[in-house]
């Protein structure tokens, strides 16, 4: 499992005299172990957990849309994002690049805009991420700021993410500042995360001992370090992978306020 | 000790010594980064309202509020005076703590009291009361369109809507949590 800081699993009982297991709360490993093996383009859909995770956008059991391809980088992964909406929307209205949500309409007319982090940070928080490490306003002012602001007419990636927020993507090669991130929002709704994957072994194993030990600091459960997946790094060339999840996808496409509304039942009514 | 997880509308809990109730709550997390609790905050002795945002790992104290149960015995100057049927120890509450319920509180009405560490500070109705209505003008013959109402004033001196068959001397049943007319009790 990948250290999160900010991602909590849900531990489980491993049985009589083993060690305990967790709950997947992303297939981001195993998927890269499988490109490595020789996969070229793969995606899995199903059902992942987080714990603590509860809102109007969160449930601590969601499905999970990750797909990767080799030979690509994050730019392609907004193309492919443009065509799932695409074809999702003609699916359930028609060919017609327009979704209704509530009173107004949503184009999904590619290309969607895309605005860097490090420009809208300056545009609606006032300041630059790229100048100033400071994760704790970040994350603050992305959900207070600049979320709120982002255009609703049409789909957004938000893109080149700090160095220092990268995990498992790639630093960009025309600035190390930033690492090849995107998010897409829709509607103001964090839709989808992708990378241009790192495939650096030395450079990932850092990063994960890095985390590692911020999460020792705060006193949170570490995890064995992933092994296989370092292994397989030795063998995998330049990729790029995203997720996207589902219940969302289907918030925005059916105009529901809440994530409760998508799907059969929540946490609370089992 | 409640911890952020636990943060819900309505839950009650004590900052800088002042008991706040939870009127709204939203659960932000960007998908890689930490969870933000954000509230609004109302505190339950000065009616001020505020927002926090919290980050997880915070702690709170749960604010306990006891209820007594009291009898109304009138108001002055100073406020409103209830009396405790065991104690016969006597408390006031000042006409912005008793809020709203004024409208619906009759002498001798047996009401709960919240209390917090000691100190009363505000007022819980039954649900519903039975309250004489002493002024409403004549509804008019044959007026038979659905839903038309007409206001009257209550023994409480407080105004209501109500069908166009209710008459001076009525008794009405009345739900305190919406302040409004539910049936007639009697004549």
């Amino acid at each position: 499992m990948a250290p999160e800081i900010n991602i909590e699993p849900f531990k489980v009982d491993g049985g009589a005299g083993k060690e305990s297991r967790y709950l997947i709360t992303s297939p981001e490993l195993n998927m890269k172990r499988l490109l490595a093996s020789g996969l070229d383009k793969i995606f899995q859909l199903g059902p992942v957990f987080r714990k603590g995770e509860r809102g109007d956008l969160h449930l601590p059991e969601f499905t999970l849309l990750e797909w990767y391809r080799k030979g690509a980088d994050y730019s392609d992964l907004m193309k492919d994002c443009e065509l799932l909406l695409k074809v999702s929307a003609a699916a359930l209205y028609g060919d017609t690049n327009q979704i209704p949500i509530s009173t107004k309409y949503l184009s999904l007319k590619p290309p969607f805009h895309i605005i860097t982090v490090d420009d809208a940070f300056k545009k609606w928080a006032g300041w630059s991420p790229l100048e100033s490490c400071e994760p704790d306003r970040f994350d603050h002012d992305m959900v207070t700021l600049v979320e709120p602001m982002l255009p609703r007419d049409k789909p957004v990636f938000l893109i080149d993410y700090p160095a220092w927020q990268a995990s498992l993507a790639r630093l960009s090669p025309r600035n190390k500042k930033v690492a090849e991130r995107v998010e897409l929002y829709i509607n103001g709704i964090e839709l989808a995360n992708g990378f241009s994957e790192l495939v650096d072994r030395h450079e990932q194993e850092e990063r994960f001992k890095h985390e590692t030990e911020k999460m020792r600091r705060v006193g949170r459960e570490t995890y064995p370090q992933p092994c296989h997946f370092f292994t397989a790094l030795d063998r995998l060339d330049e990729c790029a992978g995203m997720a996207l999840g589902v219940d969302r996808l289907i918030m925005v496409l059916t105009g529901a306020d809440k994530i409760d509304e998508v799907v059969a039942f929540t946490p609370e009514e089992c | 000790m409640y911890d952020s997880s636990d943060l819900r509308k309505g839950l009650k809990i004590v900052i800088d010594d002042e008991p706040y109730i939870i009127t709204d709550f939203q659960f932000s997390k960007p998908g890689k980064g930490q969870a933000l609790y954000r509230c609004k905050l109302k505190n339950m002795m000065t009616g001020y309202t505020m927002d926090r945002t919290y980050r997880s790992g915070d702690k709170f104290e749960p604010a306990n509020l006891d209820e007594v149960h009291m009898q109304y015995l009138y108001n002055d100057a100073e406020g409103y005076h209830f009396m405790d049927l065991n104690s016969y120890e006597q408390i006031t509450l000042t006409e912005e703590q008793v809020g709203d319920a004024k409208n619906f509180l009759q002498d001798n009405m047996e009401v709960d009291i919240l209390f917090f560490r000691g100190t009363p500070i505000s007022i819980s109705l039954p649900t519903f009361v039975e309250l004489k209505v002493i002024e409403a003008m004549p509804g008019v013959k044959g007026d038979t369109a659905t839903g038309a109402t007409k206001p009257v004033t209550l023994e409480t001196g407080h105004k209501i809507q109500v069908p166009l068959f209710i008459e001076e001397g009525d008794i009405l049943k009345i739900d305190t949590r919406t302040g409004e007319y539910v049936e007639r009790a009697k004549k």
